[in-house]
């Protein structure tokens, strides 16, 4: 089993704590994982993007092939369609709708969604309602951890066992409103769209 | 034995502890921030500290050899230029507690001006260079370096890349050896470089390239793997996994040489190069392995590279520029979208956007000459909206720039520059205007903090730069405190313009405290509840 994703957003979206629950999860279950960030200058409102490589064998590269990504998440529809040559045939697009409008010429977002649903597999998530409904709006990123869980080859208990750990020290009421978040985000995917 | 989870970065930093390092020293610069930022959160009972630059981060560490202990020193590439002083000398030294000096190369320049390779930076200096690739080996290699030190009496570079850096995966890691005694270098001059001692240990330094060689050799870091076939495959750091990524899918298995260290294992490359008549080098960085091969005589044995078009000349290799230079057919994979960037931008609220506009204002109407800036968040504001700046070179280059551009006929010139990178590499250039009272404005964006590598303390904390302006000489009706803030965006204005047309030199610090730090100082408060 291999299982490469691509983790995009805007710097300051929260892709790393996104990407690193993940891998902690994942390793967790038992998996060999490679995850790759990006630090630096590109966090101040850049595209941001981690590269995460889940198997049940070691993994070689650092980073995510072109066309070998199962999955590509994004925390922002431009940011999901900037990495599609990563997508494997028969990969998932999952990704929350709410635009960072951070430049002048960003498309608009009916033809963004458009592009995305032209895909063959894609799951729209409105991260921000479903983070807010959740009592936190910040935690779009683990709105969209829950968004991802079910494609994932990650126990669901694993995932919340690692958000509990993320967020332990912030106190209890953070910790459930997290997983509120996650639990909100991993509905909307178990009951697609189409 | 524990399994640990780090980023190629901390595995360094473990690394360096598990060997018993007393001191760490380094300036921030991605991709090799996080080594010290390890060492500064996990272990107290090390003495890491940020240091003004990176040639005193390497004086600093000089200091804790010749004390006798290990120490570990952090810094990007380019970084290295500033140290390279310290550096290439003390390869000459008697180095007496291990030091390691850990740089981290961003081939692709994610976040740099240029993607120079550390490893001829250590074949300059004629030292041993350790490269790993990947977390492991850079836990494991660390631990080695320290040893390589005290064994052959060389600062050991330890060379690592972007991706090696910031790759997070699992690490066995060992025990702990015990930190070293207290024991100054004896002393036999080899710690005074003056000509008939340099010349002396320049020499010992040249008979001892055997010795290194020799460790290259028998090291069991260069894999020599059988395969079949005419055309071998050379790997240097996180190369090696971009070919075992597509191993499976090649007919045969071609022989495989992997190295991790120099100076150059050159019998074991002579005994790999007599079994193929083609090597195709995979290396991240310059064409280092692949040149060294080539030479510029005709050669029986066809080297293939970056610089026979196989792989790209530029850039870090990713997975499928490798997977071309070995002839494999390209995956199939969905077209890519056009879509705008996103480059990277000054945050909302931020202290630089109401320097940079309150500087624009001030050159509105005049001709405008010259505003040279620095590195840091700020050179953001070259790009648009703001596009008010016309160059960014090197740490602290922007007021050495304006004072040339100044005598060379310029007017107005400005430079824009960061507290930080005032403090690394400002204060030199600052002196030689003070000393010829040239007629240029320098405005120090002082947000108090290293911003653009994650909001690491600045040296000396704000308040203090006012007196060490005055200390320079810098005359006191013409350096000014201001606060960078929208409410007074007129009066800044108004002040800089003056300032700029005053005939001489004059110095503005704007003062506000960087958001990404407010933000993150809240976020460490209790009962704050805020994420990640």
């Amino acid at each position: 089993m291999k299982f490469d994703v691509i983790v995009a957003g805007v710097g300051g979206q929260g892709v790393l704590s996104l990407s690193s629950i993940l891998a902690a999860a994942a390793l967790n279950g038992g998996l060999f994982v490679k995850q790759s960030e990006v630090h630096g200058m590109a966090q101040r409102g850049g595209a941001v993007t981690a590269h995460l490589r889940l198997s049940s064998t070691p993994v070689h590269s650092e980073l995510v092939a072109l066309g070998s990504a199962s999955m590509i998440l994004s925390l922002e529809p431009l940011e999901a369609l900037r990495h599609l040559e990563y997508l494997a045939p028969g990969g998932a697009v999952v990704t929350a709708v709410d635009p960072v409008r951070n430049i002048p010429n960003y498309p608009a977002l009916d033809e963004l969604v458009a592009a995305i649903r032209l895909l063959p597999s894609a799951v729209e998530v409105e991260a921000a309602a479903l983070a807010r409904r959740a009592g936190l709006a910040r935690a779009t990123n683990m709105v969209m951890a829950g968004a991802a869980a079910p494609w994932l080859p990650l126990r669901p208990d694993d995932l919340e066992s690692c958000i509990r750990m993320l967020f332990a020290s912030k106190g209890p009421v953070v910790v459930e409103r997290n997983l509120a978040a996650f639990r909100a985000g991993r509905e909307v995917s178990c009951s697609p769209i189409r | 034995m524990a399994v640990r989870t780090l980023l190629g970065d901390e595995a360094v930093a473990l690394g360096g502890i598990h060997a018993g390092i007393s001191a760490a020293y380094g300036y921030p610069g991605t991709p090799s921030t996080e080594i010290l930022e390890f060492l500064l959160q996990h272990r107290p009972e090390v003495a890491a500290s940020w240091a003004v630059n990176e040639k005193t981060a390497y004086e600093q560490a000089l200091g804790v050899s010749m004390a006798g202990r290990r120490v570990l020193v952090t810094m990007k590439h380019v970084g290295l230029n500033v140290a390279a002083d310290p550096f290439v000398n003390s390869a000459l030294l008697d180095i007496n507690g291990g030091l390691v000096l850990a740089v981290a190369d961003d081939p692709g320049m994610h976040s740099s001006q240029n993607e120079q390779d550390s490893r001829l930076l250590a074949d300059f200096a004629r030292t041993i260079c350790l490269e790993p690739h990947d977390a492991q080996s850079a836990y494991d290699m660390t631990r080695e370096a320290f040893d390589l030190s005290e064994r052959f009496h060389v600062p050991v570079v330890l060379r690592l890349v972007t991706r090696l850096a910031h790759c997070r995966t699992g690490v066995e890691v060992g025990a702990s050896r015990p930190p070293n005694p207290l024991s100054k270098a004896p002393d036999h001059g080899n710690w005074v470089l003056l000509p008939a001692n340099a010349r002396r240990r320049w020499r010992d330094l040249l008979d001892r390239q055997a010795d290194f060689l020799a460790f290259s050799e028998h090291s069991a870091h260069n894999e020599l793997t059988a395969g079949s076939g005419e055309a071998g495959v050379i790997t240097a750091g996180i190369a090696r996994h971009y070919l075992a990524e597509h191993l499976p899918e090649l007919e045969q298995r071609p022989p495989i040489l992997h190295v991790g260290t120099y100076p150059l294992p050159a019998a074991l490359l002579r005994r790999f190069a007599a079994q193929v008549r083609r090597i195709l080098v995979l290396e991240d960085g310059y064409p280092f392995i692949e040149r060294m091969l080539r030479g510029v005589l005709p050669a029986p044995v066809a080297i293939a590279g970056r610089e026979t078009g196989d792989l790209p000349i530029d850039g870090e290799l990713t997975p499928d520029t490798v997977r071309r230079a070995l002839g494999l057919p390209q995956r199939p994979h969905l077209p890519g979208v056009p879509v705008p960037a996103r480059t990277p931008q000054l945050c909302n609220g931020c202290p630089h956007i109401d320097t940079v506009r309150a500087l624009k204002e001030a050159l509105e109407g005049l001709p405008r000459q010259l505003v040279a800036s620095d590195i840091g968040c700020y050179t953001l504001a070259a790009l648009p909206p703001l596009a008010a700046l016309d160059s960014c070179v090197c740490m602290g280059a922007s007021i050495g720039m304006a004072k040339g551009a100044s005598d060379a006929g310029l007017k107005p010139t400005v430079a824009l520059i960061g507290d930080s990178t005032f403090l690394h590499s400002g204060l030199t250039p600052l002196l030689d205007a003070v000393a010829a009272d040239t007629d240029m404005t320098v405005i120090i964006a002082d947000n108090e903090v290293v911003g653009m590598t994650g909001g690491q303390p600045t040296l000396v904390g704000s308040s203090r730069l006012y007196p060490i302006l005055i200390g320079l000489g810098v005359p006191a009706e013409h350096c000014h405190l201001i606060e960078a803030h929208p409410r007074y965006a007129v009066t800044n204005a108004e002040l800089i313009r003056r300032e700029i047309e005053h005939p001489g030199l004059s110095v503005i610090v704007a003062v506000r405290e960087c958001v990404e730090s407010v933000r993150a100082r809240k976020a460490r408060a209790p009962n704050e509840g805020a994420v990640t």
